[in-house]
């Protein structure tokens, strides 16, 4: 086996993840709805008024995030593991960290970039003020990768169980703290005019380890799972 | 050295060093508990700042400090039971993780009944009581992970995979908390400057410290012990155990 044909091997299964989720778009619009409905509840529960709206904004979307993100965990790993490919996956001649950090790239782009194209609707309809639109979209670009590898790992972990909904958000949702600490403090620090790259560094640096170790991480769950 | 450690892979030789070890730990802990806190809740002087209610220190300091403790011991287990899959491992996490979970909820009690008279509430979303209770939630997280599984081995692997993965994240957890929590602050209750201990507080808190290392290890063992009969209870030496020599062997006549 040479390096040419593991990059073959990531390109098929990259390909292949791709066309499933493009088959099944319920799957990549409902964590979207979702998160929408979630963001304007919020107008509705504290007041229109954009004084009070301005100030949550960032939190709310990014809380909204961490949800849908959880929402959609399930897509990554559970009808793989119920029609089988998942063990064939085991079986591929290709590091299984690097597989599962292909899946996790094609999970990305249908759950984490179209997060970062919404962001300008969501600041609208939470009345971001506009000096923070561009920290928010550039929050969420370091940080959704950040997202669907950690919501890999849980997913990982619990594909075997019948049901691990709860389960997953019991897991993850504590390790999303840092993310959802920096990514807030990024959009609040340029809301008040000062410079965001500290902010913005950190979860870039939280994202480069993410993106790195995880892979592991997810494919020692998946031996676990599959057994 | 490997050696020396191997035949603790098995049930039986773990089973029996534990019960070596358990009663020294026990009549310790039960020797460093009662002596350290009550030394440090009838006899120690009294703040000068704080008066009494500084004397849940005996307490709350020792149970923070094998909170995290323990989750450091249970990622060191994890490590091994995954990298050489030696089951005693396996089943030291679940031995562990309510242990450290106590621990913690017992600090966060204390803190609380310890911040009302000082800072005026139970609650202050201070940066290491915020990282104390994300500390519980991921002890939740791996006793939840580890009963989610029918089969116990696959969740004390699951298990091992989540407290490695959570032990990374905590000092990320424990640092950003900190800086999320010193950019925020206006608060007007402060933590008060401690002053540095005299040796007549110190002491009982030092002695606490041991005793509750004790009661940890104590517990850890009694817990790990049932854990090995559990797993083992289709094996001959358990029934031994359980039953006595005489019932093993009319059994098996």
């Amino acid at each position: 086996m040479n390096n040419a044909s593991t990059w073959q091997l990531l390109k098929t299964v990259m390909l292949r993840d791709a066309k499933v989720a493009l088959r099944k778009r319920s799957d990549i619009l409902n964590p979207l709805v979702f998160l929408l409905i979630v963001v304007s509840l919020f107008p509705l529960a504290v007041g229109p008024g954009p004084d009070i709206l301005g100030r949550i904004a960032a939190g709310v979307i990014w809380v909204a995030a961490l949800l849908s993100a959880l929402l959609g965990s399930e897509r990554l790993f559970r009808d793989d593991y119920l029609d089988g490919s998942l063990e064939q996956l085991l079986l591929v001649p290709a590091p299984l960290s690097a597989l599962a950090l292909a899946k996790v790239a094609v999970h990305w782009l249908f759950a984490g970039l179209p997060l970062v194209i919404l962001s300008p609707v969501l600041a609208l309809l939470l009345k971001l003020p506009f000096e923070g639109w561009g920290t928010l979209a550039l929050s969420l670009l370091l940080g959704t990768p950040i997202l669907s590898a950690l919501t890999a790992i849980g997913a990982a972990l619990t594909v075997s169980l019948g049901r691990g909904g709860a389960l997953v958000s019991l897991l993850i949702l504590p390790l999303f703290i840092p993310l959802l600490i920096f990514a807030t403090a990024a959009v609040e620090a340029a809301l008040l005019g000062m410079p965001v790259s500290g902010q913005l560094a950190w979860l870039a640096a939280l994202m480069v380890l993410t993106v790195t170790l995880s892979p592991l991480a997810i494919a020692a769950s998946i031996r676990v799972s599959v057994n | 050295m490997w050696r020396w450690l191997h035949p603790y892979a098995k049930g039986e030789a773990s089973y029996r060093l534990l019960g070596k070890m358990l009663p020294w730990f026990s009549v310790l802990a039960v020797i460093g508990v009662v002596v350290g806190v009550g030394w440090g809740l009838a006899f120690a002087p009294p703040d000068y700042q704080q008066g009494d209610s500084y004397r849940i220190i005996f307490i709350h300091v020792p149970a923070a400090l094998y909170s995290m403790g323990s989750f450091t011991g249970m990622a060191i287990v994890a490590l091994i039971a995954l990298v050489w899959q030696i089951r005693t491992a396996e089943w030291s996490i679940n031995a562990i993780a309510p242990v450290g979970a106590v621990m913690t909820a017992i600090s966060l009690f204390t803190g609380a009944v310890w911040g009302k008279p000082m800072w005026g509430t139970w609650w202050e979303w201070d940066a290491r009581l915020t990282s104390q209770l994300i500390l519980l939630f991921l002890y939740i997280g791996v006793i939840a992970l580890y009963h989610a599984f029918e089969d116990k081995r696959t969740g004390a692997k699951a298990a091992a995979i989540l407290s490695l993965v959570g032990v990374v994240n905590v000092p990320i957890i424990h640092y950003s908390v900190y800086w999320w929590n010193t950019l925020h602050q206006t608060s007007t209750i402060t933590k008060f400057a401690k002053p540095s201990m005299p040796m007549s507080m110190a002491t009982p808190l030092y002695i606490a410290l041991f005793g509750f290392a004790m009661l940890t290890a104590a517990l850890i063992c009694w817990r790990l012990r049932n854990e090995i009969l559990k797993q083992e209870l289709h094996r001959p030496w358990v029934q031994q155990e359980l039953l006595g020599d005489n019932a093993a062997q009319t059994e098996g006549q």
